[in-house]
């Protein structure tokens, strides 16, 4: 065998271990977790949360010292697969979710009677996905860390399994996926065949070369429909709002916002490396991009408007969100020190205020047992702590310095307006617009909390466990802090791309 | 100790309010009457490194920035944390200082329902941060993010312990006012571009901004334009005023106070010092006869709105916007002499619309109505009270001796002689219409006064014991307003001196000189 593999000439390749380590880590959590439940049995269910929080946390560590390394730009199987700082960057934030959807999950899961460390696997293995996609540089190497991360999300979405409404949640998410998924597909095997390379920088070349243009025009547009669904951009999004209502609200915060990010780096990935450099594919990222960013802010946000309970508006939000993180992509082509930046740390920052409000209406419900606005009334009596906390998650969405979300709003902005074309201008007036409509609907949040009367005067106070403290405590930090000294942020994101530029 | 003020007092005085707040978060909602001496404890110590401020500042430099702080903030996009104070903040930052510990001590025993004292102070201390810093903010950004900060506490203050209307009224409270910062930020971004200042320093862009051919004449306009629409709602100038006699109208007593006094005057000192300050004249020039004439609008529609209340809120409510319609006239001019005009008037309106409305909420206390015709007789059962309401509207309509003399007959005079290359007939014209507006002014505070003061009270107050005259709380957060209002009408000259330098700064730098 050995010298069947030498008179070949293969050579394994060079492992960087320490750039592979967050994955190692985490694909051996899931073992750990697979062998507790088959030894320890009942017994190991105490442990599934607690295991994976510390294998997300033990994650972070290769991550921090990848990051003071002095190689800062590691690539490895010839270029398929980079460890740069922007990707260190988008793996904490996809780890540090997962830890937060873990501390949300933990009393949640534990006191559902839901399977607990089967929940805990496939989050873990949807969190691979994740930190796989952010250094995927190959079409295979996307696709594969793409489904990795949708497939189990497709079985946690029906985690509720008693109750129908999880179960259209998860069917109505595994069908719209494949589908999205196949489009994908034909796209990536159009870019294949034209380049003749799975690699997104050789795709780059023949890209630019400007050879094989329709088809690499249907291609680019195949690609962006498919992760226009994991995004949900509108026209793109009618699952979201039943899958977020029907899945535990847990795994909607984990959707709603590790989920979505992932779609948005792979949309990144391909943009930055393979469209961008040639004006033909820009005639068609552009206008693409500018109906889907367009649409997905108007239609998301109006239709926010009439909803009355928080998950759902907040999904329509998180699509109207996801109008205001693709905008700039329209002025990519030649701001692309500037627009690259602001979408990760409007990423993060949405991440953050999300989670955290997600975490609120998931503390709320172990009082209410329900998701209605109307269920928060009179919270300023009964949770003082809880509503200034969705207070400022709130603020934060809407844009309200200095809160978090304000800076995400205002770097986007301030692409857009650098980039001054048509396109561009509209988007930016389109979102000025659109914030204005964004804050009467997150307003109706903080009106119920505040100026209402409590339901019945039930003021009884709710009852929050550490693990959901954690949580709340982490994102408020994150969203208060990026938003007050944003340099945090802009510091680790505006690290200029191996790009060749 | 000195060099400690002068390199971080302006970052300490924004920021103790701030810290009272979060000391108070941490203070169980039980305590209450703690969470009063910490509030009252923090606005002092904030008034306490504003007096300071006030003896060290350097009369002499009045016309440049002084205190100056300039740390690193967000490198990424030129924006750093940089502030200083000359001759036109400090007049309002003391007037910040000044105003809140007043309303916290008037709040002792006049927490409005539902209760709540913990909230409802640490709201006012958060908004005491945002109006605080965005005085004595000097980076654009900064500014920005200061004024932003002043609207939620605002929001809450109006929603939570409001009247009958409340929600409505902080909403749209809330979206107007909102509305009106996104087109401020998108202006301030296209001058950061456009002039290629490459810093939001106020000072760098408004030189950038001047070299010739930065900015074509267009582009000046349409940014004036952005920061005309934020600022103007803040103001509020006629038409967007529509939003102030909802909100003051269903505020508490202390939100209606800090809205006129403070609030109010971020609007106009966004003109003087944004607007004006740093855009090129072209731009003031072009804006200035809009200005004028809506101001002019303002003074005589505000005037009839009052005429036509039956609420007496909501007739000083309407009073401000014809008062604010004085400021702009004086600001509209953009000579110093208007201008010093338009910020003597904005702290004479902060102290006399202030103590207005001190003395209408308590009236509601005691009456549980400000109907004006249900009112009267206030002379008869509480004197003391209907002395300092016959006080406050003679100085609300401008007697010479009182403080609000100096803010709106000046204003006036200026526009007799407008600025350089401003067309003189027409703000001659709207000089004679404002001065009708005086008139009308006179008549609607006498009206207000006589209907809530003369004559007997009605029958169903005639012995009403709730009906007690002017309380300790009341006496000592009053007494300072009225102690202003006399000094400031006797000895202008006070205010005058420390603003007259950096005026003359502004007003050269629009173009053209007194």
């Amino acid at each position: 065998m050995g010298g069947l593999i030498a008179a070949a000439g293969w050579a394994p390749p060079a492992m960087d271990w320490h750039a592979l380590a967050p994955e190692v880590i985490l694909a051996a959590g899931i073992c750990v977790l697979i062998l507790v439940d088959v030894v320890l049995l009942e017994r190991g269910k105490a442990f599934a949360s607690a295991i994976s929080g510390l294998v997300l946390l033990a994650a972070v560590v290769p991550l921090l010292t990848l990051a003071v390394s002095d190689d800062t730009s590691r690539s490895l199987f010839g270029g398929a697969y980079v460890v740069d700082r922007s990707a260190l960057l988008l793996k904490a934030l996809f780890i540090i979710s997962g830890y937060v959807t873990v501390l949300l999950s933990t009393n949640y899961v534990a006191e559902g009677e839901y399977w607990e460390s089967e929940y805990y696997t496939l989050l873990l293995s949807s969190v691979l996905g994740m930190s796989v996609i952010s250094s995927s540089r190959d079409l295979i190497g996307i696709f594969i860390a793409f489904e990795l991360l949708s497939i189990p999300s497709y079985m946690i979405a029906a985690w509720r399994k008693r109750d129908t409404r999880s179960q259209e949640a998860g069917f109505k998410y595994f069908l719209m996926g494949v589908f999205a998924t196949s489009v994908l597909l034909y796209g990536m095997s159009l870019l294949y065949g034209a380049s003749g390379s799975t690699l997104l920088s050789k795709i780059g070349e023949t890209v630019e070369s400007g050879r094989a243009t329709p088809a690499v025009g249907l291609a680019i547009l195949f690609v962006l429909i498919g992760f226009g669904f994991k995004i949900s951009a509108v026209p793109f999004h009618s699952w979201a709002p039943d899958t977020y209502e029907g899945a535990p609200t847990p795994v909607t915060a984990f959707l709603s916002v590790a989920s979505k990010s992932a779609g948005f780096v792979a949309i990144l990935n391909f943009v930055f490396y393979c469209f961008i450099q040639n004006s033909s594919a820009t005639d068609v990222v552009v206008p693409v991009v500018f109906v889907l960013s367009a649409l997905s802010m108007t239609v998301g946000n109006l239709i926010a408007l009439k909803q009355d309970n928080v998950v759902r508006m907040l999904a329509y939000s998180g699509i109207g969100q996801a109008g205001f993180i693709l905008a700039p992509l329209v002025v990519a082509h030649d701001r692309l020190s500037d627009a690259l930046p602001s979408i990760v740390v409007y990423l993060v920052i949405y991440s953050a205020m999300n989670l955290g409000a997600f975490g609120v209406v998931i503390a709320a419900a172990r009082k209410t047992r329900s998701a209605e606005i109307s269920s928060m009334n009179g919270m300023l009596q009964w949770a003082p702590g809880l509503t200034v906390l969705m207070s400022v998650f709130m603020a934060s969405l809407i844009g309200i310095p200095p809160i978090g979300g304000w800076y995400a709003k205002f770097s986007v902005w301030r692409s857009l307006l650098q980039g001054a074309t048509g396109w561009s201008y509209a988007l930016a007036v389109l979102i000025a617009i659109n914030t204005a409509i964004a804050a009467a609907y997150y307003l109706r949040v903080t009106k119920a909390m505040w100026f209402e009367e409590a339901n019945d005067g039930d003021v009884t106070p709710v009852d929050v466990p550490p693990s959901l403290r954690l949580a709340l405590a982490i994102t408020v930090v994150a969203t208060l802090l990026f938003g007050i000294v944003p340099s945090l942020l802009t510091d680790a994101a505006a690290v200029p791309l191996a790009l060749g530029h | 100790m000195n060099t400690f003020l002068h390199d971080w007092g302006l970052a300490v005085i924004t920021f103790l309010p701030l810290v009272g707040a979060a000391v108070m978060m941490a203070i169980p909602r039980a305590e209450e009457q703690l969470q009063k001496i910490v509030a009252l404890v923090a606005s002092t110590a904030a008034l306490a490194v504003g007096i300071w401020i006030l003896a060290e500042f350097d009369y002499d430099r009045a016309g440049s920035m002084q205190f100056e702080i300039n740390r690193r903030w967000i490198e990424i996009i030129h924006s750093r944390f940089s502030m200083g104070v000359d001759g036109i903040a400090l007049p309002l930052l003391i007037l910040t200082v000044a105003i809140i510990p007043l309303c916290v001590i008037y709040s002792w025993n006049h927490i409005p329902s539902p209760g709540n004292a913990k909230a409802f102070l640490i709201l006012i201390l958060i908004l005491e941060t945002g109006v605080i810093g965005s005085f004595v903010a000097h980076d654009l950004i900064l500014f920005f993010v200061f004024f932003e900060i002043v609207l939620l506490p605002m929001y809450f203050l109006i929603g939570v312990w409001g009247g009958e209307q409340r929600q409505y009224a902080a909403i749209k409270f809330f979206l107007y006012t909102l509305f009106g910062s996104a087109l401020m930020i998108v202006a301030f971004l296209a001058l950061f571009w456009l002039s290629g200042a490459n810093s939001f320093d106020m000072t760098e862009l408004h030189n950038a901004a001047r070299v010739p051919g930065a900015l074509s004449n267009t582009a000046q306009v349409l940014i004036f334009g952005g920061m005309f629409v934020g600022f103007a709602i803040k103001v509020p100038m006629f038409p967007f005023h529509t939003w102030l006699p909802d909100a003051h109208t269903q505020a508490p007593t202390v939100g209606s106070v800090i809205l006129a006094a403070l609030l109010l005057k971020l609007g106009t000192y966004g003109f003087v010092r944004i607007a004006i300050g740093i855009m090129p004249s072209y731009a003031s020039h072009k804006w200035a006869p809009v200005l004028v004439v809506l101001s002019t609008i303002g003074i005589i529609y505000g005037a009839l709105g009052c005429l036509a209340q039956t609420d007496m809120k909501r007739l000083i409510a309407f009073s401000s916007v014809a008062h604010m319609g004085f400021t702009m006239l004086g600001i509209s001019t953009l000579t110093d002499f208007g201008i010093n005009a338009a910020i003597f008037g904005m702290v004479a309106h902060g102290l006399i619309t202030g103590m207005l409305f001190f003395v209408a909420g308590s009236m509601k206390e005691r009456y549980h109505t400000l109907e004006l015709k249900r009112l009267g007789g206030l002379l008869v059962s509480a004197p003391k009270m209907g002395w300092i309401l016959g006080f406050c509207s003679m100085a609300s309509l401008g007697l010479p001796g009182l403080a609000g003399f100096w803010g709106e007959f000046p204003a006036i005079l200026a526009a007799y002689n407008p600025a350089e290359g401003l067309s003189k007939a027409l703000f001659r014209t709207c000089m004679v219409i404002a001065a009708i507006g005086t008139v009308f002014a006179a008549g609607y505070l006498l009206w207000m006064f006589q209907r809530t003061s003369f004559g007997t009270p009605k029958d169903e107050f005639a012995d009403d014991p709730h009906i007690t005259d002017v309380s300790r709380p009341e006496w000592i957060a009053w007494t300072p307003l009225l102690i202003s209002i006399v000094l400031f009408g006797f000895l202008p000259g006070l205010m005058f001196d420390v603003t007259n330098p950096a005026v003359k700064i502004v007003a050269a730098a629009a173009g053209i000189g007194g």
